[in-house]
């Protein structure tokens, strides 16, 4: 009994360390892209993400000494800080870039001209000379620092709400949202009346009409791009935004219909008949008791329909983005800055969060009703 | 006008339209055309009922038809003719097609495309299936799940951005700031790597974002699966003397297999429309063409219909198993 109860204690454990490890593998990549959001360019550029939450030891780019001369003691003196607004812990520093690692802190260092040089492990630096520096240039210190870790906001307010920059992220965003929001709450009504005449009305050719929506669910959009481009420019559309809820919308019935049937033939047949026996019309009976009772897999594609109309690239470029770029979404803003801007990744990684994050909290928010409606759309 | 106030306009004109066509073309047909009174109101209700379906199903048919329907027989023409100045087309037969088979591009994507075909849906499914079946086992299983199963809501594009930190590469003196070469060079990697830039495996590299993105998908539909296995056939099972692994791969895997196929398909068709990724990553650069990409190269670059229409033809044709069976099915649960 008891060897039979250890070796199930180790295949817990064994499980359990699967999917840790399943989970830190699936979450690492939007960890790291999440955190590099938060560090200036300087250190996305110099250390791995991985590394912002210990303190680092690098070496710090050469720094001028700077600042007021004063006379103490018949010598003149500057005083100053390599690190004024850091706390940082030097370990090595020198004066030449061939190296800069020459001296540890503390090392009182001759320079030319009688001129001494010291720097403190805390990066505060002492550079005196027996005669005044007037225009002298003065030197440069490199050195070995560690810093503790730091986060930092900026990224987020220069890509929100500097209106300069040239990224027009926050356009773009409400520019989403303008797409999205009629694009998903249109087919619902569409829908919903076609799945009740799907799920409920007696009629010839209703079989045939199920099997079309079931085969048009996986016809690949691309073969509707050029035919309704052309489409929309002959009645005057061209691009833009109707073009691009229209688009949406057509895009979207076939799951819409789809989900919306399966969850209504499943509504208990007594309701509905007992209605129609106290002379309730069909459009009573929709209205007041189906659309109701079908809040479930309303929500579940409202969830898919707003997710994909957010996260959409390929309808937008087509039906929705002119020349003027005026009308641009965030999804093709942040292609464009892959393309331009590939290198830095302070102002991707946060673009690219700010139009993650809204999926994210909708994804979290309403789980259950994508499930659900994944369940139903697949699992039948 | 203000895109926002043009949306909002848009809203309340789309839904009172759709609303106010519904209530009123009922109104109609029950009060004018075919009124439930006098001497034909039997024979009136009759009728008003046989064309209401179709006062319903309407709107839906006409978008159906129009964004969807017959957008595949026009790309079909589409692709049998060629542009001619002024916004005219003309009948080539399958001169597009012709000459989208002589070119290699046509079938370094067709390649990447059947690679894309094999790996994305196995990958997916195997690491949904393990993810089903390992945190169906423990206390903090739906934590793990959902953390799983977050990727699903990430753009494509956004998704490509984060994995191309992951594959990001600096020079040799510097320190890595992409995991995966951090990784290699401390396993005893030498030089750092553009793992997007090596010819055949890069696509791997590409076809990992999608699978880190479906495999939430896969393991959602095929836990729920799982769970719908009835526990005796797990007893008699364990009675017999199965270990864990005779019972998944031997009762539990077999019994599910009908979902595995769905969710095969399912992710099938989602790997025959990729764009997004290819296009932000490599846009079919270093051999990592698919045809997805090349269609939407064909259309908007090259400016290309015929050629374009061809390839989309192609999608079409691949997907065509699928629609059937799909079809199928669904005509079958209604039997």
């Amino acid at each position: 009994m008891y060897s039979a109860s250890s070796k199930k204690s180790a295949l817990t454990w064994a499980v359990h360390i699967s999917v840790v490890l399943l989970v830190a593998l699936w979450l690492f990549p939007t960890l790291g892209l999440f955190i590099s959001s938060f560090r200036t360019a300087d250190q996305i550029a110099t250390s791995g993400w991985w590394a912002s939450f210990m303190t680092q030891e690098r070496s710090v780019p050469a720094i001028r000494v700077e600042g007021k001369e004063v006379e103490e003691g018949g010598r003149f003196v500057i005083h100053g800080n390599l690190f004024p607004n850091k706390d940082a812990t030097v370990s090595a520093w020198g004066t030449s870039s061939r190296d800069p690692a020459a001296f540890e802190p503390g090392d009182v260092v001759d320079l030319d001209d009688g001129q001494t040089l010291t720097v403190d492990d805390t990066g505060a630096y002492t550079l005196s000379s027996p005669t005044s520096f007037g225009d002298e240039r003065l030197p440069r210190i490199f050195s070995t620092a560690a810093t503790p870790p730091e986060f930092t906001l900026q990224n987020y307010k220069n890509i929100l709400l500097d209106p300069n920059n040239r990224e027009g992220m926050s356009k773009a965003f409400f520019n989403t949202l303008t797409v999205s929001i009629p694009a998903t709450i249109i087919p619902i009504l569409i829908a919903a009346f076609a799945a009740y005449a799907l799920a409920w009305m007696e009629f010839p050719g209703r079989a045939l009409l199920i099997a079309a929506v079931v085969g048009l669910l996986v016809v690949p959009l691309q073969l509707a791009l050029i035919p309704l481009l052309r489409l929309h420019n002959d009645i005057g559309i061209g691009k833009g935004y109707l073009g691009v809820w229209l688009a949406h919308t057509g895009f979207g019935l076939p799951l819409a219909i789809y989900l919306l049937r399966n969850y209504m033939v499943g509504l208990p047949r007594d309701i509905i008949e007992n209605a129609r026996v106290d002379g309730a019309t069909d459009f009573q009976i929709f209205v007041r008791i189906i659309l109701p009772l079908s809040f479930p897999a309303l929500a579940s594609f409202a969830i898919f329909q707003f997710l994909w109309t957010w996260n959409d690239l390929l309808v937008a470029l087509v039906f929705l983005i002119d020349s003027t770029g005026d009308t641009t979404v965030m999804t093709k803003q942040i292609v464009e800055l892959l393309g331009t801007r590939g290198g830095n990744w302070e102002i991707l990684a946060t673009s690219a969060f700010i139009s993650i994050s809204v999926p994210l909290v909708v994804f979290f928010a309403m789980q259950r009703y994508l499930v659900r409606g994944l369940l139903a759309g697949s699992v039948k | 006008m203000n895109p926002a106030i043009q949306g909002l306009i848009t809203i309340i004109l789309g839904v009172g339209g759709c609303v106010g066509y519904f209530y009123l073309s009922n109104q109609f047909l029950d009060k004018v055309l075919f009124p439930a009174k006098g001497e034909h109101a039997g024979r009136n209700i009759n009728r008003a009922n046989m064309v209401r379906p179709w006062l319903f199903l309407a709107p839906a048919l006409l978008f159906l038809g129009l964004y969807l329907a017959y957008p595949v027989v026009a790309t079909f023409i589409l692709s049998l003719s060629e542009r001619v100045p002024g916004d005219e087309t003309r009948f080539v037969g399958f001169e597009n097609y012709r000459l989208m088979f002589s070119e290699p591009k046509f079938w370094e994507a067709m390649r990447n495309n059947a690679l894309w075909l094999i790996v994305v849906p196995a990958f997916s499914t195997a690491f949904g299936l393990l993810a089903a079946q390992l945190t169906d086992r423990i206390r903090w299983g739906s934590i793990a799940k959902s953390l799983i199963f977050m990727p699903m809501a990430i753009s494509f594009v956004g998704a490509s951005v984060i994995w191309k930190l992951v594959y990001d590469t600096r020079p040799a003196d510097q320190d890595q700031i992409g995991i995966l070469n951090a990784i290699y060079l401390h396993l005893g990697g030498t030089d750092p790597q553009t793992w997007l830039t090596i010819p055949f495996w890069n696509n791997f590299f590409l076809m990992i974002v999608l699978i880190w993105i479906q495999t939430g998908f896969a393991m959602v539909i095929l836990s729920a699966a799982l769970r719908g296995i009835p526990e005796e056939t797990i007893e008699a099972a364990v009675i017999d003397g199965a270990n864990p692994f005779q019972i998944f791969f031997k009762i539990k895997v077999p019994q599910i297999m009908g979902t595995i196929a769905v969710v095969w398909t399912t992710i099938t068709i989602v790997v025959l429309k990729v764009f997004d990724i290819v296009f932000a990553m490599t846009n079919g650069q270093w051999e990592t063409q698919v045809l997805a990409n090349y269609m939407y190269d064909k259309l908007f670059r090259a400016n290309d219909w015929g050629v374009g229409s061809a390839s989309a033809m192609v999608i079409m044709l691949l997907v065509t198993p699928i629609l059937v069976w799909n079809v199928m099915n669904a005509r079958k649960e209604m039997r």
